[in-house]
């Protein structure tokens, strides 16, 4: 047995590495795989960069700026493998919400009209609104960042973005030092649920398909030890391919539900997992598709595009300088190439290309794939832009107005 | 040189703070990981912070540090990055700290290495007390267990203990395991001795 410690954060999608562990995908590619819950980004960097642990469920965002020397101890990181999409929810206090519209299916189905009437609301609150990310570098304050702009409100000027763990989200709200939050399951759920914030957008409606955590490893570990790394991940998928299975919600809600691990209650954890959005305390469940994915549609395949979509944001909000080098460190954090030859011949649905248009799939649609049928679902941004990671500076200008 | 302990455990800080005034410290000021916190450490302007890194707020201050203007553009963590054993030690020990730029090595040093050796002793002293109350209630248990064996089987004490290391050892399990099974198993056949 290979020894691998993995650090994570007590989040729903901490799924695939829990299901690792615990229903012997490691066990069987011979890989003795420890978890290491973690209470901070942080701390969960600083462990993998000084080398505690050989992995991490990270922010994808967070890679990126590790190793573009943005967030303390620069280090080279590598995400060969995707650990999820989506997942993510903004909620804001009822005392806010109330300017939004009150049909909850309705607010939540149009990101865009919910905009307009978020923007209006800023000017009705008595405090410019304190809305807490998780991390500044995260998929969710990405996604935020980006919903806010597009409508017209800058997210330095017109609100507080205030960070705070995931953990202490829900305490946040119940003291009044925030108004809403954007994170992941289930820390919005159990907001919800104990009637202190309402729904107001679902990570995906704002992106049908939002990078979320990823499987961060240093780079040099993962090229010392190539052998290793292939079998951990064919364990990976297998843990993502039972986490997907509508067959399993029950007993991997249970399982996360531990103290050990997220330690909320299984209800709320499940009903995360079958997307089941409750948007208010006393309102009926919103069926939301795609709310949290971890293993169709290759789900689990690092496009270098959506590393550099990252990029294209951080440089948008002006959190990474701009430059030719940058560009290439940032996509090359995402590593299609170890995911081929560690999954080149286990079955899973390969795709042909390492980059592609995000944001231009618009209904389910069969795409070129070494092996298998691969069929890419809906993956459009809420206002219809889309990203050619080859035009990245075309697309970067086409948000001037907004930043 | 003024330090800043962030810190929840007040037990912790004030180990950590005598060590050092002990060493010669004396602008030392602790702030719990609550509330406003970051804006309090900001008006502070210490030169170094010191934290604990199972701290679920280290996201908040690392922010802070990043947007802050007051603090003269605060560098990270642990002294000398190729420094790799204090490093270790200083994650093994749970202590992170965040120093102000340009204050000299050889001057942060010293106070990193203390943090870190207080910290490690207060773990010790932690372990060790869970060690002895783990100890005192296994002693319990056991005891519990040997009265059940002594009542119901008519052993005395050296018997009964004897009875249940061998069954320990013959099923590969702890002592103190076996004496929670046969309590448990006792009480739900409505033995008495219990």
């Amino acid at each position: 047995m290979t020894p691998v410690r993995a650090a994570f954060l007590p989040l729903t999608d901490s799924a695939v590495l829990v299901a690792a562990r615990e229903k012997g995908f490691a066990e069987a590619q011979g890989i003795d795989l420890e978890l290491v819950r973690t209470t901070s980004w942080a701390t969960l960097r600083d462990r993998l960069v000084y080398g505690q642990v050989q992995a991490a469920q990270m922010l994808a965002p967070l890679a990126v700026a590790v190793t573009l020397g943005l967030s303390q101890q620069p280090a080279a990181l590598s995400a060969p493998f995707k650990l999820n999409s989506n997942g993510n929810m903004l909620v804001m206090s009822g005392e806010f919400a109330a300017a939004l519209e009150q049909d909850l299916p309705a607010r939540l189905a149009d990101p865009l009209g919910t905009g307009h009437d978020f923007a209006a609301a800023i000017g009705l609150f008595r405090r410019k609104p304190i809305i807490g990310i998780v991390h500044r570098f995260s998929g969710h304050a990405l996604m935020l960042r980006y919903w806010l702009g597009s409508v017209g409100i800058d997210p330095e000027r017109d609100v507080v973005l205030r960070v705070l763990p995931p953990s202490l989200t829900v305490e946040a709200m119940r003291l009044g030092e925030i108004d809403g939050f954007i994170a992941g399951d289930p820390w919005p759920a159990a907001a919800i649920a104990q009637g202190l914030a309402e729904a107001v957008a679902i990570g995906a409606r704002i992106w049908q398909r939002g990078v979320e955590k990823v499987l961060a490893l240093r780079t040099d570990w993962m090229e010392a030890h190539a052998e290793t790394v292939d079998r951990l991940l064919v364990a990976l998928a297998a843990a993502a391919r039972w986490c997907d299975d509508p067959a399993n919600r029950g007993e991997l809600a249970a399982l996360l539900a531990r103290d050990a691990y997220v330690g909320e209650p299984a209800e709320l954890i499940e009903a995360g997992l079958a997307g089941q959005v409750i948007p208010r305390a006393d309102a009926p469940p919103v069926a939301q598709a795609d709310f949290l994915l971890f293993h169709r549609e290759a789900t689990a395949f690092p496009w270098r595009s959506q590393a550099l979509w990252i990029y294209s944001q951080l440089v948008r909000w002006h959190q990474a300088e701009p430059s030719a080098e940058a560009e290439v460190a940032a996509g090359a954090v995402f590593r299609p190439d170890i995911y081929r030859r560690a999954l080149g011949a286990s079955g899973e649905a390969m795709p042909g290309a390492s980059m592609k248009l995000e944001g231009a799939v618009t209904s389910p649609i069969g795409v070129g794939a070494h092996r298998g049928a691969l069929t890419l679902g809906p993956d459009r941004f809420f206002d219809g832009r889309v990203f050619d990671p080859e035009r990245l500076n075309e697309y970067l200008a086409g948000f001037s107005g907004t930043r | 040189m003024r330090i800043v302990i962030v810190d929840d455990s007040g037990a912790r800080a004030s180990v950590l703070e005598e060590g050092l005034r002990e060493a010669g410290y004396d602008d030392i000021h602790f702030v719990p990981p609550r509330g406003a916190f970051v804006a309090r450490i900001e008006r502070m302007a210490p030169d170094v912070v010191l934290m604990d890194l199972g701290s679920p707020s280290r996201d908040t201050l690392e922010e802070m540090l990043l947007v802050s203007r007051a603090l003269a553009k605060p560098i990270a963590m642990f002294v000398d990055q190729s420094d790799d054993t204090m490093i270790g030690a200083a994650i093994d020990a749970g202590v992170s700290a965040y120093v102000v730029d340009g204050l000299r090595k050889d001057r942060v040093k010293p106070i990193l290495e203390l943090a870190v050796r207080r910290f490690t002793a207060f773990s010790r002293m932690q372990s060790e007390l869970d060690e002895a109350r783990t100890a005192l209630a296994n002693r319990k248990t056991i005891d519990k267990a040997k009265a059940i064996l002594m009542a119901q089987r008519g052993l005395n004490e050296a018997d009964a203990y004897a009875l249940l290391r061998s069954t320990a050892m013959n099923q590969g399990r702890r002592l103190v395991d076996v004496a929670e099974a046969l309590i448990t198993a006792s009480s739900l056949l409505g033995g008495g001795a219990a």
